[in-house]
């Protein structure tokens, strides 16, 4: 079996012959309900050398995994710690926090980039996990809410939003709180207008903004 | 979300041959194609991540500026080559979406989004003439209070979203395509197609090219330039009505001009007609007036966005004064 120069091999005997693994493929329903025979007719055992075969994982999958023709492996580095994962590639990061890692510190609010509320840390940088897929994290350093304090002592910003209330129901708190500790190293924390426009991303429908804006300047003030 | 294959391109050639297998997306930051994935008006059969290569670069090249497709919206706003020689780009960018967006969204990503007609999200129970070629448009007599009035047709009214490729239209960016076949170079302002009658064709890329980079040419109208965004919130909303100005100004007369419209076209919207009646004439209010009455000439109002066409006059008369203000 050839396969194009761009994907990463795996060891030889975890690559399954793309017969065998039709015949597995299409004996699964989709999650949606769809048959994935027609999807595989259409598209996979055409091109199964190309591109189904290098990225599927061998048969060792975990009972936390879910049932998936085409499953990937990928090795997370979420809070320090490494989790070595068999995913379907259409799961995106947010629930493989919450949903295999039960790291429910980010949540799940629009799940359309909208709100804010999945805000994580990914190399350092604040984006919305649930608009990306997890399997295109393998070697990033993941930072979630959990992974903020240090031997139980919260995060300044952790801190700061208890002491100034800064929410109130508290779903958004998470989210606005990691995106708060990416603000603080990107600078934006000159006057309040710019904390407000740099915190944008961060919906909070119990209106807790201002004490959100007054956490975040108590913190950005501590760290100057 | 329907099953894709996945694969991560670490090679160019293998990814640009992979990518012309049928039904493929490629993938950047992901942050519109996934969220278009969810509730599956995009189903692609495979998924090609194209983080791995090399276009992530902002550098001087001849008489401008190169700009990799993967360079992060948030890296290009902040990059000194942009904020000094282009400043409505920056401006552009850093107007858009919200931080983590920006942290996530490619440029080149940026320029494929796709619209944000709500009729086109949801495939439950409305005809969408860009989702479903001929099933029709729900948005012409539906709620259109964010469509365009300008570039529209019978078939779709659906508005650009984009603001940086605005900002590009009007500061003549290049963009520079690749495919296993080859390279070419178009226009930004030629990149992206009127709906006419087939508004699911958006651009002119064709199966298995790719954006690989953009090009931004030196000019002082570029150096001199704006974005200003009108929008319902002060932030992370998308435009009402948006205007990207360049003007070369000397003697109170202004040399060189640059003008594009977004928030209300089709497209991002060049005006060269604009353009035109501004140049020789003095830097003032009367003359951007008038360039915005020419800018607006072919707008056509529907049902809730006719206030959109003396909305866009007002914001590039006020852009053009702002800038022209600021250093005439």
């Amino acid at each position: 079996m050839t396969l194009p120069p761009c994907y990463e091999p795996l060891d030889e005997d975890e690559v399954p012959d793309a017969s065998e693994d039709a015949d597995r493929v299409t004996a699964a329903e989709g999650p949606a309900g769809s048959s994935r025979r027609s999807f595989l007719v259409g598209s996979a055992v055409a091109t199964a050398s190309a591109f189904v075969v290098p990225l599927l994982a061998g048969a060792d999958s975990k009972p936390a995994a879910p049932e998936s023709a085409n499953a990937t492996r990928v090795t997370l580095d979420i809070n320090g710690k490494l989790h070595e994962l068999q995913l379907d590639p259409r799961t995106t990061l947010l629930d493989v926090l919450r949903e295999n890692l039960d790291l429910t510190g980010a949540k799940k609010g629009c799940d359309q980039g909208a709100c804010g509320a999945c805000t994580v840390l990914v190399d350092g940088r604040r984006v919305n996990s649930c608009l990306t897929l997890a399997v295109m994290h393998s070697g990033k350093k993941i930072v979630t809410i959990e992974g903020l304090s240090i031997d139980g002592r919260l995060h300044p910003l952790q801190a700061a939003f208890i002491r100034n209330d800064g929410f109130q129901c508290g779903y958004c708190t998470p989210g606005q709180i990691c995106s708060a500790v990416a603000l603080l190293s990107e600078g934006h924390t000159k006057s309040d207008d710019e904390i407000r426009e740099w915190m944008s991303g961060n919906l909070c429908r119990c209106g807790a903004y201002l004490n959100i804006v007054a956490a975040v300047r108590e913190a950005a003030n501590e760290t100057v | 979300m329907r099953p894709f294959n996945f694969a991560l391109g670490a090679e160019e050639s293998a990814v640009l041959k992979s990518g012309a297998i049928a039904n493929t997306k490629f993938i950047a930051g992901g942050t519109n194609l996934v969220d278009l994935m969810k509730c599956e008006v995009e189903h692609p059969a495979h998924v090609l991540d194209i983080n791995a290569l090399p276009m992530s670069n902002v550098e001087r090249e001849g008489q401008g500026v190169r700009i990799g497709a993967l360079v992060r919206m948030s890296d290009a706003a902040d990059h000194p080559l942009v904020l000094r020689g282009f400043p409505a780009i920056s401006q552009a960018l850093l107007l858009s979406a919200s931080p983590q967006l920006r942290n996530a969204a490619s440029l080149g990503g940026n320029l494929m989004q796709r619209v944000r007609c709500p009729y086109f999200r949801e495939l439950t129970w409305t005809p969408c003439n860009k989702r479903e070629p001929g099933s029709g448009c729900s948005a012409i007599n539906g709620d259109n209070r964010m469509h365009a009035i300008l570039g529209t047709s019978e078939a779709c009214i659906a508005t650009h979203p984009s603001d940086f490729a605005v900002a590009l239209a009007a500061l003549d960016g290049v963009l520079t395509i690749r495919s296993a076949k080859g390279e070419r170079e178009v226009a930004a302002t030629d990149f992206h197609l009127l709906p006419g009658t087939t508004p699911h064709l958006e651009h002119n890329l064709k199966a298995g090219e790719l954006i690989t980079s953009i090009y931004l040419p030196d000019a002082r109208h570029a150096q001199r330039s704006a974005y200003l965004k009108i929008r319902d919130r002060a932030s992370y909303e998308f435009a009402l009505t948006s205007a990207a100005i360049g003007l070369e100004v000397s003697g109170g007369v202004i040399r060189s001009a640059r003008v594009a419209l977004g928030g209300v076209a089709t497209k991002p919207w060049r005006s060269r007609d604009a353009e035109a009646a501004l140049v020789g004439k003095a830097a003032d209010v009367p003359a951007f007036r008038n360039a915005a009455d020419v800018a607006l000439r072919s707008a056509k109002g529907y049902e809730h966005n006719g206030f959109k066409i003396e909305l866009a006059k007002r914001t590039l008369v006020r852009a053009l004064t702002d800038l022209a203000g600021g250093a005439a």
